[in-house]
């Protein structure tokens, strides 16, 4: 199969993503599509690794899947203190941050 | 090696402000008398300067040079001649003055304020004000001057938006937003005007390699450093525009009047008296020696913009209804004659326009300080709240109109020396410029009179009826301004003898010689 | 002898300064010190005028250089003085007139208390007369050219807290200034010329210049002239100056100050000769000042003003005969003289009448005062047959000599200048007559009424110390202040007399400013005759007017030219629509383009950052998703970019 496909696809999917970041306000849900938008990324790393024939684009998936864990723990912890506060896990309820 | 006299010139009060600024909060009084004890002192070693210097010696003297930014060619170089020496004694002289009439001015407000005045830190930045600027009449090292050319802002803005007058027709709230719309509106000037002299500066150091003003000027002289006609104009330009808006030359001065009017008289004196005239000083000793071709191109334009100053600052301060505004706008025009004067480009312009910043130092300093006495007495600057004033205080009254007389130039006075000479200096190369100068004379009687005919004459004011006469101190403050008016005003022998050496080089610097009479009269 | 020249100046000013510094403790004694300094500088004065009689005409100059002044390169102005004939008939007049007026003041500021300031004025207005007069540069008469400003500022003001002597004293020191750019521009044309402005250089070369830049010097000169001897166009200040105390108005404004207008004319006469053009223009002027000044003082009421309007035609005539050139100079100079003394004389007699008067200065309410103050009346009326012209006082003799020389100018000019003259003779006699016959003749209108009226201006606020609306009881003035006037009317009697028979004053002054008879269409006999006919023309239609009929005490409507006399011709409000007026509005214009052009410009540009980074601020709203949208765009332009790099 062309690996070429799976380059689609990664694309595919990184559009649905943000797509979503932009249109969802649920908090949770944008959470996951900035989730599907880091994996579409991996996909493409470890595609480019497969048709350039180095290892780089893997140990950089790896390295993205750290990053990723880590920002889930911190990010569901805001997002679970903000419902918290507000009793809502609205994006644009929390609109603080500005000058 | 000697002893660094002009170094100890200037660190002399920087290490007095310092000082006064440690002395504890509670003992303010002894914080006074440390900072007048130490303006005195510098005083004293002002004089050793004019004493020490010799007048028909070499152009710089008792010059000090130290490497200090070896990387860039900066060097710690200091050096004065006549013009610079005249304006360091000036403004040592000034200084003692400035601080005995502003004695009270930094008090703490009576009970009930909120607000803190530090009167330690008012006579502190005071001196500071002073080492800036005598170090920047001394520094012969362009990047050394541009720096404290620009740090002298900084306690010039605090003294401006942090100490006002006592009263203010609005409260104090109001007071204290205008006064830091002054401070503001004079730093970003300032800071503007600086800004393009930095690049000015930069592109001066990427075309001759170095900072020293001698170094340059000479190699531009024996032909060593070539510039392009286009490169020296630009370079003229940056420089100008920051002593032009630090002088202030039309169309640049609207900084002043806000500055002078928020801020306390002997703050007023020192901004017009003291700081203003390292801009015009700057445009004798870096202009005309660094750029003296991109000068004489830009003379015409410069003539017309201080002929316009003159005219315009003297017929403004025809129109305003606060005293201290009438004063500022009186300065600008007394600042377009120094300007004029320096750039016609003759010997008696350049000596009347050196002779002009001392002697405009001092009147101005009487006159406003009387004015900032009488400020004080009824708490308003309205020219309209007063009248009659003569009746109640005649010594005031009698100073106040010495100051008056010393402003419109009467003869016998000091200003007339140095109005004279830049009229003359500039009718002999252009006389129509100079016959139109001489409306300023007229304008100036008129700006004067009007004002020492609204607050002293006429029938006495119920509020001014009580108004005590001058104190003792302010009668110290006063009296040897008024002397000094009258005696260089007879005698300005002793200070011509000093400037027109220097301004004999400065002139072959930018290859002028004085226009020939028509007839010889006097045998040679 | 030299050396006493600059004590001249020294004792008044000495005087001065001790005065005006010396406080409270000297008021018991201050005016005594003024009189002592200024009869010090006229023994001085005599001395050195001994001096100089016992020399050959030739040598009658005396130099003395006191110090380097200004020195700048080429520029070189010293403290010099020169005394020579001119100026020591300038010093004794000065010293002599302003002795007297000194004393005379002792008695008529009796009740101010501040007399001792007023002598310290009187003092430095001495001392700034005689540094004008002895100077031997230009630059150093300017200095005593605005010392006599000065002086006269401070004494028009003196009553300061009146404001209408207040605004007088400026509109004095304002138009004198723009007389005195006409002087510093001549300064600096005479730099250009010749490189120095000391008199004998300048003198000496004065052949060599050019004439336009002779005529050009002369016209400035001219300007000054007119600034400070109240010549048409810059006559204005000098009717107000009479707010002034009337010793000041008698020394200031009549005897010595106005007339420095005349010196610097002679002074300069090589400036002048070598200017034909110039001196047109300074006989034009002085032509049209005789008249002017002489219509003015006919419509006055007020006896002050009525005597300015005079002083002003009288300086008229001396101009006119300075310019006129070496046939005037002398009679210029010898009118001024024999003025001094008259002129002085009037004004002190009509103080006496103030004095007396509770200070009423509207002739219509005086009337038949001989009776009541004989010294006055005598003195008063000597002046007065001095002024007009009657034969062998001492106007006769100076002013027949100006006719003379105005007609011996030759040609149309020479008959126009003539008439001029002498239709100002009548005038002059019509005024002086309707002056005096108001204040001494005819009855008695200050009886039975309030001397003041409130809205009528008075001069002399000391009368609210004597009582201001009880009837006034007429009364002689006190030796101290008759004696001055006696000594005066000696002067005006005789002084035109002792100069003019023989030409002994014409011998003297010959040396300096040179001489020459003109030829006259005219006998000398014919000249005199005609002068006799408008003055007797002059005094008949005055007694037909105001000796024949009673005088109203209220002055009647009047003809248009009347009504515009007693406006000052209207000048007074030509300048203020035309300069006051436009002056205002250009202020008030100037200080809004201030405020709102070239601050707005300033201002703008602050205000216009302030709003671009507040428009800015909206972007940063909060909305996680917004700032999402501005990374995805970002990013999306900076591939977008990357992609157009790399195809180019």
């Amino acid at each position: 199969m062309n690996p070429v496909n799976y380059l689609y696809l990664s694309a595919l999917l990184f559009t649905i993503g943000a797509t979503g970041v932009l249109i969802r306000r649920n908090a949770i849900v944008v959470f996951m599509c900035i989730e599907l938008m880091l994996n579409a990324c991996n996909l493409a790393f470890v595609t480019f690794s497969r048709m350039h024939g180095n290892l780089d684009g893997q140990v950089i998936a790896f390295f993205t899947m750290v990053v990723a864990a880590a920002e889930v723990v911190v990010g569901l912890a805001i997002i679970v203190s903000l419902f918290r506060s507000r009793h809502s896990a609205s994006v644009d309820d929390a609109s603080l941050m500005k000058l | 090696m000697s002893f660094p006299l002009l170094t100890a010139t200037a660190v002399l009060p920087a290490i007095g402000a310092i000082a006064t600024a440690a002395v504890p909060a509670a003992r303010r009084t002894a914080a006074k008398w440390l900072a007048l004890t130490v303006s005195l002192a510098t005083l004293a070693l002002a004089i050793t300067v004019l004493v020490r210097f010799d007048p028909d010696g070499g152009r710089y003297q008792l010059t000090e040079s130290h490497a200090w930014i070896k990387d860039f060619g900066v060097r710690y170089e200091l050096g004065v001649d006549g013009i610079a020496v005249a304006l360091i004694a000036l403004t040592a002289l000034l200084i003692p003055f400035i601080i005995l009439a502003g004695w009270h001015d930094a008090d703490p407000l009576e009970t009930g304020s909120r607000r803190w005045r530090p009167t330690q830190g008012f006579f502190a930045l005071i001196l500071g004000v002073e080492a800036m600027v005598i170090i920047s009449f001394e520094a012969t090292d362009v990047f050394l001057f541009y720096i404290f050319f620009e740090a002298m802002l900084i306690p010039m803005y605090f003294l401006i938006g942090g100490f006002g007058d006592r009263a203010h027709e609005h409260g104090e709230e109001a007071a204290s937003t205008q006064r830091s719309y002054a401070a503001v509106k004079f730093l970003l000037y300032n800071l503007v005007g600086g800004l393009i002299m930095l690049a000015a500066v930069i592109g001066l150091y990427v075309v001759a390699g170095n900072f020293s003003l001698q170094e340059i000027a000479q190699a531009r002289a024996n032909g060593s450093l070539h510039m392009a006609t286009s490169t020296e104009r630009w370079l003229f330009l940056g420089f100008f525009f920051a002593f032009a808006v630090k002088a202030p030359l039309w169309p640049l001065h609207t900084w002043l009047p806000n500055a002078m009017q928020e801020s306390t008289a002997p703050v007023a004196v020192l901004i017009t008296a003291v700081v203003d005239k390292v801009g015009t000083f700057a445009m004798l000793r870096f202009c005309l020696q660094l750029f003296p071709e991109a000068s004489k191109w830009a003379t015409p334009v410069i003539l017309v913009l201080a002929l316009i100053s003159i005219v315009y600052g003297a017929l403004l301060a025809v129109g305003q209804r606060d005293i201290k505004r009438l004063v500022a706008y009186a300065s600008i025009s007394h600042f377009g004659f120094i300007i004029m004067g320096i750039f016609a480009m003759t010997s008696q312009g350049q000596s009347g326009a050196t002779l002009y910043m001392v002697n405009h130092g001092i009147s101005t300093a009487a006159w406003m300080l009387l004015a900032g006495f009488l400020i004080s007495r009824r708490g308003s600057r309205l020219i309209a709240d007063y009248g009659g004033v003569q009746k109640v205080a005649p010594v005031l009254a009698g100073t106040f109109l010495i100051g008056t007389l010393a402003t419109l130039s009467l003869p016998g006075l000091a200003p007339f020396v140095s109005e004279f000479l830049v009229l003359v200096g500039t009718f002999t190369r252009y006389p129509a410029i100079g016959i139109i100068g001489t409306f300023g004379i007229v304008l100036a009687a008129l700006y004067a009179l009007v004002l020492y005919q609204r607050t002293m004459t006429g029938p006495v004011k119920p509020e001014v009826s009580a108004m005590p006469d001058l104190r003792a101190r302010e009668l110290v403050v006063v009296a040897p301004l008024i002397v000094l008016l009258v005696f260089l005003g007879v005698y300005p022998k002793p200070v011509t003898d000093i400037v027109n050496p220097a301004v004999k080089s400065t002139l072959s610097d930018v290859h002028k010689k004085d226009p020939k009479p028509e007839v010889e009269a006097v045998a040679k | 002898m030299e050396n006493l020249i600059a004590l001249l100046v020294a004792a008044p000013l000495l005087g001065a300064a001790v005065l005006l510094c010396g406080g409270r403790r000297l008021d018991a004694v201050g005016h005594w010190i003024g009189v002592l300094m200024s009869t010090a500088s006229f023994v001085f004065a005599v001395i050195l005028f001994a001096d100089l009689l016992g020399k050959d005409a030739e040598h009658r100059t005396l130099m003395q250089h006191l110090w380097t002044w200004i020195p700048v390169e080429s520029f070189q102005a010293d403290v010099t003085f020169r005394l020579d004939q001119l100026s020591i008939t300038f010093v004794l007049l000065i010293t002599g007139v302003g002795s007297l007026i000194h004393l005379y003041s002792v008695g008529y500021m009796e009740h101010d208390e501040r007399r001792r300031r007023f002598f310290g004025y009187l003092n430095l207005f001495l001392a700034a007369m005689l540094l004008l007069v002895i100077a031997d540069n230009y630059l150093l008469l300017y200095v005593g050219w605005e010392g006599v400003g000065l002086a006269s500022y401070l004494l028009i003001g003196f009553w300061q807290h009146k404001p209408s002597a207040a605004t007088a004293a400026k509109k004095a020191f304002l138009v004198n200034r723009v007389g005195d750019m006409g002087l510093s521009i001549a300064i600096m044309l005479m730099f250009t010329t010749f490189g120095t402005f000391a008199f004998g250089p300048v003198f000496s070369h004065a052949g060599d210049a050019s004439e336009g830049k002779l005529t050009a010097i002369a016209l400035m000169l001219l300007l000054a002239a007119c600034g400070k001897s109240a010549q048409v166009p810059l006559q204005s200040w000098l009717g107000d100056a009479m707010e002034g105390p009337t010793p000041v108005s008698a020394l200031i404004h009549a005897a010595t100050m106005v007339t420095a207008g005349v010196y610097l004319i002679v002074r300069s006469a090589s400036i002048f000769n070598g200017a034909p053009d110039a001196q047109t223009a300074v006989t034009v002027v002085g032509a049209v000042t005789l008249l002017f000044g002489a219509i003015v003082g006919c419509a006055k009421d007020d006896i002050k003003k009525a005597l300015a309007g005079s002083t002003m035609s009288q300086i008229g005539y001396m101009v006119l005969a300075a310019g006129l050139g070496p046939i005037g100079y002398v009679f210029a100079i010898m009118h001024l003289v024999t003025h001094g003394f008259f002129k002085a004389g009037l004004f002190l007699g009509a103080g006496s009448v103030m004095h007396g008067m509770n200070d009423e200065v509207d002739m219509r309410k005086y009337g038949g005062l001989r009776k009541y103050m004989p010294i006055t009346f005598i003195t008063f009326g000597l002046g007065y047959l001095a002024i007009i012209g009657f034969p062998f006082l001492s106007g006769f003799y100076s002013k027949d000599k100006i006719i003379e020389a105005a007609f011996a100018k030759g040609g149309t000019e020479g008959w126009i200048l003539g008439t001029c003259a002498l239709v100002g003779a009548a005038i002059t006699a019509f005024y002086m007559t309707r002056v005096m016959l108001m204040t001494f003749f005819g009855e008695e209108r200050w009886k039975n009424q309030p001397t003041r009226s409130p809205e009528a201006p008075s001069a002399e606020p000391a009368a609210e110390h004597r009582g201001e609306h009880a009837e006034p009881h007429p009364h002689e003035s006190p030796k101290v202040m008759t004696i001055p006037m006696i000594v005066l009317a000696f002067g005006s009697v005789f002084a035109g007399g002792f100069f003019g028979i023989g030409d002994r004053f014409l011998h003297w002054l010959e040396p300096v400013t040179g001489h020459s008879e003109g030829d006259s269409p005219l006998s000398a006999g014919a000249v005199t005759g005609a002068t006799m006919v408008c003055l007797v023309i002059g005094v008949g239609i005055a007694y037909a007017m105001y000796g024949r009929r009673p005088v109203p005490s209220v002055a009647p409507r009047g003809s248009l030219l009347t009504r515009a006399a007693r406006r000052d011709l209207l000048q007074d409000d030509f300048n203020h629509v035309v300069l006051v007026r436009g002056g205002e509005h250009l202020t008030r214009s100037l200080v809004y383009v201030d405020h709102t052009l070239v601050d707005g410009v300033v201002n703008g540009t602050a205000a216009s950052v302030g709003g671009l980074s507040g428009r800015m601020r909206r972007l940063q709203n909060g909305f996680a998703r917004s700032y999402a949208v501005s990374m995805f765009g970002g990013a999306a332009i900076l591939v977008a970019a990357t992609l157009l790099m790399r195809a180019v």
